[in-house]
Order: C-alpha cells, then structure tokens, then sequence
C-alpha cells in the first residue's frame, strides 16, 4: 500500500497557496488566515517550511490586524475574530517572528473577548462556543499573557460543558463532540487544570471512535473522518491514554486517505483533498511518530520544537 | 452556490442605475501579494461593490441587499454578516423578514457557523415569541439531517432561553423511533429529562427512563448510545446502579441472546467494579462466553470479562487488558 507521499503533499500545499482560480478558493478566502497555518504547518511537519517566502506572509498576517482593537481577521479586509487571531499567532510562531507582534495589545483583545461566566466569545457579535476558550487559552499561552484573564472561571465554564460520558460539548448540555473535546482538553491541558479530566472515562470515549475501517469518528454512530485523527488522538495523548486505539490500523485509514497522484489527504478514502484534511492527516500521523514528520504538540498543535523555542529559549 | 438560474437572471452590478455612483473596490492583496487571487467575474464583481460599502459604512437599503446578494453566493464570509447585521440595526429593519430571509438560506447552507449565529442574534432580538417558530425551525433541519450540531446547540439555546420544553421529550422519542442510533437525540433526551423546569428532574425521571432505555437495548443491543445512556441516569450513584436488578438482567438477557455484544459485557464489568455480586446464572452465561482455546482461567468473573473483551474487540485489546489490570481488590 505504500507510505506517506511528502514530496507530494508538499508541492499540493504550495500549488494551493498559488492558484486561486476556482470557485471553491474564493468561497473560502475569508478563513486565508486558518489556511496558513494549517498549510504552513504541515509544511514544517514535513520538514519543508524552508520553501516558503517567509517575509512576505508576516507582512500579510500583520497586514490583517485590526489597527484599533489588536484582533486579527482571516484576510485583508475582513474584521477580527478569535479564530483567525490564533492562527495569526500560530503562524508567527512557527515562523519565529512573533517578535513583530504588540503582545499587550493583542492580548488585550483576546482577554477582553472572556465573558462573566468565564466563557470566551468569538467577537464582538457574542458567539459563544468552548472552541473560543480553547483559542483564547492556546493564544494568550503562547504569548506568555495568560494572566490577562481569569483562569478559574474559564476553567469553570469548560468543567460546566463536561458530560456524563466524560466528554465535552459546545455549550453546557451540548452533545460530547470529539472537535469540542479537544478544544476543552487542550485548555484544560495548557491551564494545569486536567484534574477536571475523568481520564479513564473519557479515554474510553475516544478509544470508542475507532470504527472498523480504522478511521475514527467525532461521535457514536457516525463516519470516519481524518479530521478525528487530529481531535480523537491529541485528546487522548494529552490524557495519557492513546495506547488504546489501534495506532496501526489509523495509520493505514490515515494513508489510505492521500490523493497519491496529486498529493493532499481527504476526508476518506478517495473523496476530494483539500488543506484542512491534509494537515490533520499528516498532524496525526505526526502525533504517532511517523517516521521521517517532526513531532508536533498536542495541546498546542504546533511542532515541538517551536513550542520549545517560545517556552524554554530566553 | 448560485444556481444556474442566478447566473442567467443577474445583471452586473456596474450595468445597474442604482448603482452608478459608488467605484467599486477591488481586493487589495497588500504590497506583497503571497498569492493574487483570481476571481471569477460576477463573485469578483459583487464582492468589489460590498468592499466600497462597507469602507465607507454605507448602511442603506442598498447595501443590505447588496449583502443578500453576497452571502448568497459566499454564505461563509463572516464580514459580510457583520456588516449586514449593523445595516440592519440602522435600517431598524423588519426582522420578521429578516428571520424568512434566514430560514431560506439556511436550507441550503445547514452548517455554517454563521448563518446560525446569525439566527440566535436575531431570536434574541426576537424574544420569546419566537421560541415555537425556532423550535418548529430547528425541527426541519433536523427532518434533513437529524445529528446537526449546529441545529442541536441552537435548540438547546431556544429551550433555555426562550422557553418551549412541553413537547421537547416527545420529540426526542419520535427521533428515537426513526433511528434508534441517534446519539444526538440521547443527548438531547438527557439534556431535557436533567433542565426540564416541566420535569421533575433526574431522580422522579429515572424510574421510567431505565424502562425506556433497556426496551430501546433489548431492541437493538449493539447500539452505544442507550447504554451510555443509561449509566448517565445513575449520575454518581453507584449503589443504586448495582442494586437496580434492571440493569443487571438487562445484561443477562443481552448476553444469552447475542453472544457478541461487547456494550453488555463492559456495563457488566463496571458493575462488577462497583461491587455487584453477580448471580450464578449470570456467571454461567459469561463462562459460556469464553473462548475455549483461552488457555488463562482467572480467579473472578471480571478478569474473565476483560479476557473474552480482549478477544472480542481487538482494536481496544490494551484498554481491557488495562481493565485486567487494574480492577478493585475485592472484586467478583
């Protein structure tokens, strides 16, 4: 069956950053900003982020920042927005050039998102949803500024979202989600709170996604999806419990999943590719040591060694 | 998507009289374009007038429609929808039209972030006049597409919020009855059977709901969510969960019937764990279970579970040899 297809799935992230001639690039030229770093960090998983001009996409990411409140938009011309600030920083990271940033003043826009309840929002608009406490935490984390907000209520909001079945939802009674999952993990992880965290229980959960084809899925009864190779497996590496799940079986779904005449991974077998999927595919691989991918964290979902850099280099 | 019939009736923008004032503004890519993006004409074309608008904050009749004419070819671009909601704060727009303009995208575009965003902001506005219409709305997303987590989450705002709780149980039974499989719907029943301020909240609720759940088990044994389900209606309380004979002939029957099901023999080895002193049919049936080539015969009942789960659900052989490892002292 073969192995991963790196030089190809390279030049597929490359050649998307540079064609934008179809339909389908413009519907989603409003989330660039995600597509950076999700391209980009496939990229230097693969050990191949050298190919990048990388100058000329800080001058871009800045260019998105909203000059009035510090947030960061997905393109140029749009408003800010939590989701498209992380990946901003995230793409600053992993290109070591977080030194451009006003720390203060975007971290004062993202603590300024957290709401009464410890929640976070996405905007100002007030969409309420725990993938924003995971990228306000993620965020604010790697720009040493995590006191900027109240930890323990943001915590008690996540705890609130926690389910019988040791997952987490959206909001508080919102279906255990694996994507949900992650982002309240993750946050706990990063905020020293995993005690909140029934490992066993929710480690169970996970290892449950695993269907017969080897894929894993988001919740009870559905279809495998790549993208749970990233939410279900960084979960359960954080909680300790990945030794669970079938690891090879994955890596073969993961595998079976690439376009290995074109490169890029898709959802499953033999549907269409597209850079969300490719880096989730190569994420995950990453996570189960794949020989020849850097590693990548699981909290932070940024290669290690950039998550060292900013940690442990002073 | 526009649909071929967009496409034929639509007249440029630049050919429309309402229109001829404004200089379109094309998108600006930065000094250092990483990648210029080439449009298709009449997308390019719609989204160069909104950029004008929206640089010069123009929040007119025009503009509003001028976004209605951008999401429906981008639903996805969340600055169009801000925009458009400051438009319509301005206009002091009717909202009821408003609310007929989102279920009819909405149809078409039932998991994008913000077309339900966009729903909430308007149902808050709305109050709770609206919390049948939305609960009436969410109910035909979900006739499409019954596991939506977007109609799901936006639900359970409505309930919270708005009110509207009488019929929520019925309508989790009617979904249940069309597919029994329906995580989300036993979520949903949790989540009314728990907040319903019509209910009289878990404890006064288990009684018929382990009834509900275990005919919904013997049903369809293989099915995971009942009997997650039915855990959650012991929230915390273990002594009742092993000492409720339900539940431990609900895993006898299932296990004399379909001699693979792996949800029965894991309820059953949490119980074990919690203390429950099985009987001796229930050890007979267990035994019976066992692989015969399985050369290890352990000393309880729940090793020798953990045992025939390692061998009946390989892919999470480590978890219940984890188990194995790791069940309480005095265990059975």
């Amino acid at each position: 069956m073969g192995g991963l297809e790196e030089e190809k799935h390279a030049r597929y992230i490359v050649s998307v950053e540079k064609k934008k001639d179809d339909f389908e690039s413009l519907v989603i030229e409003h989330l660039r900003m995600n597509g950076a770093y999700w391209g980009l960090t496939t990229l230097d998983l693969l050990n191949k982020i050298g190919a990048i001009d990388a100058d000329a996409v800080v001058s871009w990411v800045m260019e998105c920042q909203d000059k009035d409140c510090g947030g960061f938009a997905g393109n140029l011309g749009h408003d800010p927005h939590l989701l498209y600030t992380i990946s901003a920083v995230q793409v600053l990271a992993l290109l070591d050039r977080l030194d451009v940033l006003d720390i203060e003043k975007v971290s004062d826009y993202v603590a300024g998102l957290q709401n009464e309840d410890g929640s976070f929002s996405g905007d100002m608009w007030g969409e309420i949803d725990t993938r924003f406490s995971y990228c306000a935490i993620c965020c604010l984390s790697l720009l040493g500024r995590l006191s900027k907000i109240n930890v323990e209520k943001a915590v008690n909001y996540i705890v609130s979202c926690k389910n019988l079945d040791g997952g987490f939802g959206s909001i508080p009674g919102g279906e255990s989600h694996a994507g949900q999952i992650f982002c309240c993990v993750g946050a706990l992880a990063i905020t020293g709170s995993l005690h909140h965290v029934d490992r066993d229980l929710l480690g169970w959960w996970l290892c449950e996604r695993q269907c017969k084809d080897g894929g894993l899925n988001g919740r009870p009864e559905k279809l495998a999806d790549v993208c749970y190779s990233w939410w279900v497996l960084s979960s359960l590496i954080m909680i300790d419990r990945v030794h669970w799940i079938d690891k090879e079986k994955l890596t073969r779904f993961i595998l079976n999943c690439q376009d290995k005449d074109n490169g890029g991974i898709s959802d499953r077998p033999d549907n269409a590719v597209d850079v969300f999927h490719t880096y989730f595919g190569v994420a995950g691989l990453s996570l189960m040591e794949y020989p020849g991918l850097k590693t990548i964290d699981p909290a932070y979902a940024l290669p290690v060694d950039v998550v060292n850099r900013i940690f442990f280099t002073k | 998507m526009p649909s071929s019939d967009d496409e034929v009736d639509r007249i440029p923008l630049s050919a429309r009289p309402e229109w001829s004032d404004v200089r379109p503004v094309p998108q600006d890519d930065g000094p250092n374009p990483v990648a210029p993006i080439a449009y298709r004409d009449d997308f390019r074309e719609t989204m160069d007038y909104f950029r004008a608008v929206y640089l010069a904050d123009e929040r007119s009749r025009r503009a509003l429609d001028l976004t209605t004419e951008a999401i429906g070819m981008n639903p996805g671009n969340y600055t169009v929808w801000h925009f458009r909601r400051v438009v319509l704060e301005s206009l002091n727009a009717d909202l009821h039209e408003e609310r007929d303009f989102l279920d009819r995208i909405t149809m078409r575009n039932a998991k994008n972030y913000q077309i339900w965003h966009h729903r909430r902001w308007l149902a808050e506005k709305l109050g709770p006049e609206v919390a049948n219409k939305e609960l009436e709305f969410s109910k035909n997303i979900l006739d499409l597409d019954a596991k939506n987590y977007h109609a799901w989450s936006h639900r359970q705002w409505v309930l919270q919020s708005l009110g509207g709780w009488e019929n929520e149980l019925g309508y989790c039974c009617m979904l249940l009855e069309d597919d029994i499989f329906n995580n989300s719907a036993w979520n949903q029943r949790y989540f009314v059977i728990t907040r319903s301020p019509l209910l009289g909240g878990l404890q006064a609720m288990r009684d018929s709901e382990v009834g509900y759940t275990t005919e919904a088990i013997l049903a369809n044994p293989l099915n995971e969510s009942p009997w997650r389900y039915l855990r959650g209606l012991y929230k915390g309380d273990t002594s009742q969960l092993i000492s409720d004979n339900r539940v431990s002939e609900l895993c006898l029957k299932v296990l004399k019937t379909s001699n693979s099901c792996q949800f029965a023999l894991s309820l059953l080895l949490d119980l074990l764990c919690y203390g429950f002193q099985p009987s001796e049919e229930l050890r007979a049936v267990v035994e019976a279970l066992r692989n015969s080539e399985q050369d290890t015969v352990s000393s309880n009942l729940a090793a020798t579970v953990c045992l025939i789960l390692e061998i009946m659900d390989p892919m999470r052989s480590n978890y219940w040899a984890w188990r194995r490892n790791n069940l309480p002292s005095q265990v059975c």
